[in-house]
């Protein structure tokens, strides 16, 4: 039972949460611009912008968290972009979402080919080590998977807690919620329903960027085009199966990267039976298949999608 | 802020709002090619020129249109009837794919036969590929947006997969592509010796089909209905879900087509750079013709000429070829706000 022993091997669960890091984050910032009404489609550009801003940061001499930091800037103003032309002048959001995908996927091309006109092969930095944590990461398997990750991933797990604690239990968290649910119910209170979901779909957009972030700076070294490979697209899917929850989406995340980690061991273990490309297939198809499987008990956020008009119902 | 419908302006200030477009994604632009140290002047008459400044380069930005006017009309139709197809470069390459397999030699047919079942061929397969997402949105209410981008990664990853397998050229020396097509499956050229072919002509006939279907007939009536206001058009007794999946069938076959008008008439066989996006750029094309299918084929041929005009340009002028990719996205958001201003009139408080 080989197929069997791989879960229960460290360096694998180490590899789920490595997997899982980006995904958290890119799910977690689309997670809070639904909850705020909007559907975010620039998820898979802005994740595009945020691994070469954070990757390019280092590469001119920043640190790594000054990478960070302007790849979550990065992310922002292509979030008030996405933002201002869908929540003021409520544009589809399907169209304006893939429009920023596809800006910010070719704004990242050619300032990368602008840059660094002659290169071959990528150029690499040197990216967040591994960073274990005193005590907890001398527990078998558990701590050494969960507590011998980079800073940006132990990063991910505090953001899922810190937006759970803002969803539900601030004043902002509430607005935000009910920008997405009873818009209307959020002006009578005096609070603009516009800025609400204007900051979240930014700070939602930053979080993505981050996501991206994760990819050149903590799991590889170097930027590559095409490197987020449709995360974004999982992400949206996740989100549902989440349930439009932080906690549940982190599970969601969890699960989806032991899989994908476990497909990538079974490609090994399995070389030459199957085509390499079915075990690549599988993450794309599980997404489909979580979607489908939650899909009867989905209950989106009721006004997402809908542009709001202040005295308008 | 808020925004007032306007009364409806005249031709010439309808036209005014698409112009400004243009110019806020040209001003944008130059930006960008100031920043790569050339001068926006001489790239813009770069671009131009080597979009349409001879005959072969007339041609070569008719030839890179074919494919666009089929995805655009595949994402209009769909668009229209707000069915959400982002699959339409999934089902490209599906179009692709059935070209191959059958018009490598495994149907003995002369060619006014041939062509014309490959071409349903690949039709059907879009079409099913389309209709999964389609009846997954209607039966279960899956979200069809992330179903078909999904899809597009499967089967790019199906047609690597066939490339190292089944469709294997032995004659490749390992390059991931396929055999060529028989002589017999392929599209003739227009212009001997040009690479312009004839899927350009079944382009224009699909454009043509599609607006008489869109405008003259009772399906076009209710996917402009459902796409409307669905509750509504159910309310009218229109049947919602079978119009989308005919919505589906119909987008899905026309996204195969520029896969099959691609192999059987320009490549000859199937790589898995058979297309460098179009399936994406159909929606821009698609939006900028505002989803009229023969304002697709005046988009296409724009959003083609930006592609070739900025190869030209890239190599004489030195500035990244993916300045392109950056103009056809500007234009698609420039252009929907445009039209929206059209339209509304912005009231500050």
């Amino acid at each position: 039972m080989e197929a069997l022993d791989i879960l229960v091997t460290t360096s694998f669960w180490v590899a789920a949460i490595r997997i899982a890091s980006p995904l958290i984050f890119a799910t977690l910032g689309e997670l809070i611009c639904e909850r705020a009404g909007v559907l975010n489609l620039g998820i898979e550009g802005i994740m595009t912008v945020g691994a070469f801003a954070g990757w390019f940061t280092v590469y001119s001499g920043g640190d790594l968290w000054t990478g960070v930091f302007v790849a979550a800037f990065a992310g922002a103003a292509f979030g008030l972009l996405h933002a201002t032309l869908t929540v003021p002048l409520g544009l589809s959001q399907h169209v304006v979402g893939i429009g920023i995908t596809l800006l910010a996927t070719s704004l990242t091309y050619f300032t990368y080919r602008l840059a660094l006109p002659q290169v071959t092969s990528p150029p690499k930095i040197e990216p967040f080590q591994p960073l274990p944590i005193p005590g907890l990461s001398q527990i078998p398997v558990i701590g050494e998977a969960m507590f011998s990750q980079t800073p940006l991933t132990y990063l991910a797990f505090v953001s899922v807690a810190v937006v759970a604690w803002v969803l539900y239990r601030t004043p902002l968290g509430l607005a935000v919620r009910a920008a997405g649910e009873n818009p209307s119910a959020v002006e009578a209170q005096g609070i603009s329903v516009t800025a609400v979901r204007m900051g979240a779909v930014m700070a939602g957009s930053a979080l993505m960027a981050i996501g991206g972030a994760f990819l050149t700076m903590s799991a590889f070294n170097s930027f590559f085009f095409q490197m987020v490979n449709g995360r974004g697209w999982i992400a949206i899917a996740l989100v549902v199966f989440g349930s439009w929850r932080p906690g549940k989406a982190l599970i969601g995340a969890i699960l989806f990267a032991a899989f994908d980690a476990y497909q990538i061991r079974l490609q090994q273990l399995a070389g030459g039976v199957l085509p390499y490309q079915v075990f690549l297939m599988l993450p794309y198809v599980l997404s489909i298949l979580a979607l489908v499987l939650v899909a009867r008990r989905a209950t989106y956020p009721k006004a997402l999608m809908i542009p709001y008009q202040k005295g308008e119902r | 802020m808020r925004l007032e419908p306007k009364p409806a302006p005249s031709l010439g200030v309808l036209l005014l709002y698409p112009l400004g477009a243009i110019a806020a994604t040209l001003v944008f632009v130059s930006l960008l090619v100031l920043a790569a140290g050339a001068s926006p002047f001489s790239v813009i008459w770069l671009v131009a020129k080597g979009a349409a400044g001879s005959q072969f380069a007339a041609l070569e930005t008719l030839t890179r249109a074919t494919p666009l006017i089929f995805t655009g009309l595949a994402v209009a139709v769909a668009f229209r009837a707000k069915l959400w197809n982002i699959g339409a470069e999934a089902q490209l390459y599906v179009g692709g794919i059935v070209t191959v397999v059958l018009g490598t030699g495994a149907l003995p047919l002369p060619q006014p036969v041939l062509l014309p079942v490959i071409a349903i061929a690949a039709m059907a397969a879009g079409a099913l590929l389309l209709l999964g997402p389609a009846l997954l949105k209607t039966r279960f209410g899956v979200d069809e947006v992330v179903t078909t981008l999904l899809l597009n990664f499967v089967v790019l990853l199906f047609v690597a997969m066939l490339l190292e397998g089944a469709l294997k050229d032995p004659m490749g020396l390992g390059w991931p592509q396929s055999s060529k097509v028989v002589a017999d499956a392929q599209l003739p050229r227009i212009v001997t010796g040009k690479r312009l072919h004839y899927g350009f002509v079944l382009a224009l006939a699909a454009a043509f089909a599609i607006w008489v279907v869109m405008k003259k007939t009772v399906l076009g009536y209710e996917m402009r209905a459902v796409g409307h206001n669905p509750e509504a058009a159910r309310f009218a007794g229109i049947p919602v879900d079978p119009v989308l999946m005919k919505t589906a069938l119909l987008s899905g076959g026309l996204a195969a087509l520029a896969g099959f008008s691609e192999v059987a008439g320009l490549k000859g066989n199937l790589t898995l750079d058979l297309s460098p996006g179009y399936g994406y750029s159909g929606i821009v094309v698609a939006m900028l013709a505002m989803l009229n299918p023969l304002g697709v084929v005046a988009a296409a041929i724009f959003v083609a000429g930006i592609f070739v005009g900025a190869d030209a340009m890239s190599r004489s002028a030195g500035v990244p070829s993916y300045i392109a990719d950056v103009v056809v996205a500007t234009a698609l958001l420039t252009m929907v706000t445009a039209i929206l201003l059209s339209r509304f009139r912005v009231r500050w408080r």
